[in-house]
């Protein structure tokens, strides 16, 4: 089936919600940003924003934890890391480790 | 040529344009998918072009396809764009940009424009690496949203060519150079753990809102531990 030109108030509607969302972030004054707990806690986030992205994208399904070829290719970029491979390296081993790992059968 | 000196003398702009190649491939995905669930090519591209942010876009569509209500798509798209605005804010605390660039720069402000910044060590670099991995992504992710929506499924799932591992090892190589102190140590495996185990239990997406508020806890008690052992600390932040 398709939607037509229905659609289309929801489909900006969405635009603009994720466009606003997106800046609100900007219009923090600047003198909360120069505290110094601020930027404490900003480093904590960031460290932490890293680390929920590389989980949610080595095992999430949809609301499923999943063990599929990503937790192969997580495997193989750490090796990569520890032999202090560069970024490009390092992305390029995750994907051929996925890829071999669904050759080999893995989900 | 000055181009591909700032290539390969930036890590930032590295970072930025390999993780621009496989995000943006996966724009095909999205184009087939959407045009699959009954979405004009015209809406499918405007979707990427303004939306511009794949959990959310690939939501608004899924819920569509699962039969849902198109407010419940609004609804959903809305709740996984959330934690962009917790990126903004951290790049406005990191990047301090100036106030023209806000606008343009909360276009870009998605997962991988903000890992890759957030990264780097400078602010120069910084910089680089959030603009190059946002405008590279949105090029590529828009050409490519075209290409999927107009040849659709023929080119087969990208899953296939592993472009899901290159995004995690992406996001683990942006990860790994933080990782040399007890306190983001804490942080890094406290907020896994809570990814986790909030990934069955709250909506797609929102976990990673659920590790942000744990990493600013951790960071808030650790600074006050140690503010109140060292005397000097505890003066200066008074």
């Amino acid at each position: 089936m398709t939607y037509g030109p229905g659609l289309w108030p929801w489909v900006i509607g969405a635009c603009v919600a994720a466009y606003l969302i997106k800046l609100s972030g900007y219009l923090i004054p600047r003198r909360w940003l120069d505290h110094p707990a601020f930027l404490r806690i900003a480093a904590g986030m960031t460290v932490g924003l890293l680390a929920s992205l590389t989980v949610v994208n080595a095992v999430a399904t949809g609301q499923q934890v999943v063990a599929d070829a990503r937790l192969v290719a997580l495997g193989a970029a750490a090796v990569a890391l520890l032999l202090r491979a560069p970024f490009l390296v390092v992305v390029i081993v995750g994907a051929v480790a996925a890829a071999l790992a669904r050759l080999a059968g893995l989900p | 040529m000055a181009l591909l000196d700032l290539v390969r003398d930036s890590p930032g702009v590295r970072s930025g344009l390999s993780i621009a190649a496989a995000v943006g491939l996966y724009g095909i995905s999205f184009g087939a998918l959407s045009v699959t669930t009954g979405l004009s090519v015209l809406q499918t591209c405007v979707l990427s072009l303004v939306m511009f942010t794949g959990g959310s876009q690939f939501a608004f569509i899924g819920v569509l396809g699962g039969g849902g209500a198109p407010a419940a798509a609004l609804g959903a798209a809305s709740l996984l764009g959330l934690r962009n605005g917790v990126y903004a804010m951290q790049l406005n605390a990191l990047l301090k940009p100036p106030a023209v660039h806000r606008p343009l720069l909360a276009h870009v402000t998605i997962d991988e424009s903000v890992a890759t910044g957030l990264a780097q060590s400078s602010l120069q670099e910084r910089r680089r690496g959030t603009w190059t991995a946002g405008v590279g992504i949105f090029v590529l992710w828009n050409v490519f949203t075209l290409v999927g929506a107009l040849v659709g499924d023929q080119l087969g799932d990208p899953r296939q060519w592993g472009l899901d591992g290159a995004a995690v090892a992406a996001f683990l190589a942006l990860l790994w150079p933080r990782l040399r102190a007890a306190e983001p140590i804490a942080t890094a495996v406290a907020c896994a753990l809570v990814t986790v185990l909030t990934i069955p239990v709250l909506p797609p997406g929102t976990p990673i809102l659920a590790a942000a508020v744990v990493a600013a806890l951790i960071a808030w008690v650790w600074h006050r531990v140690r503010a109140g052992r060292d005397p000097l600390l505890a003066r200066e932040t008074r």
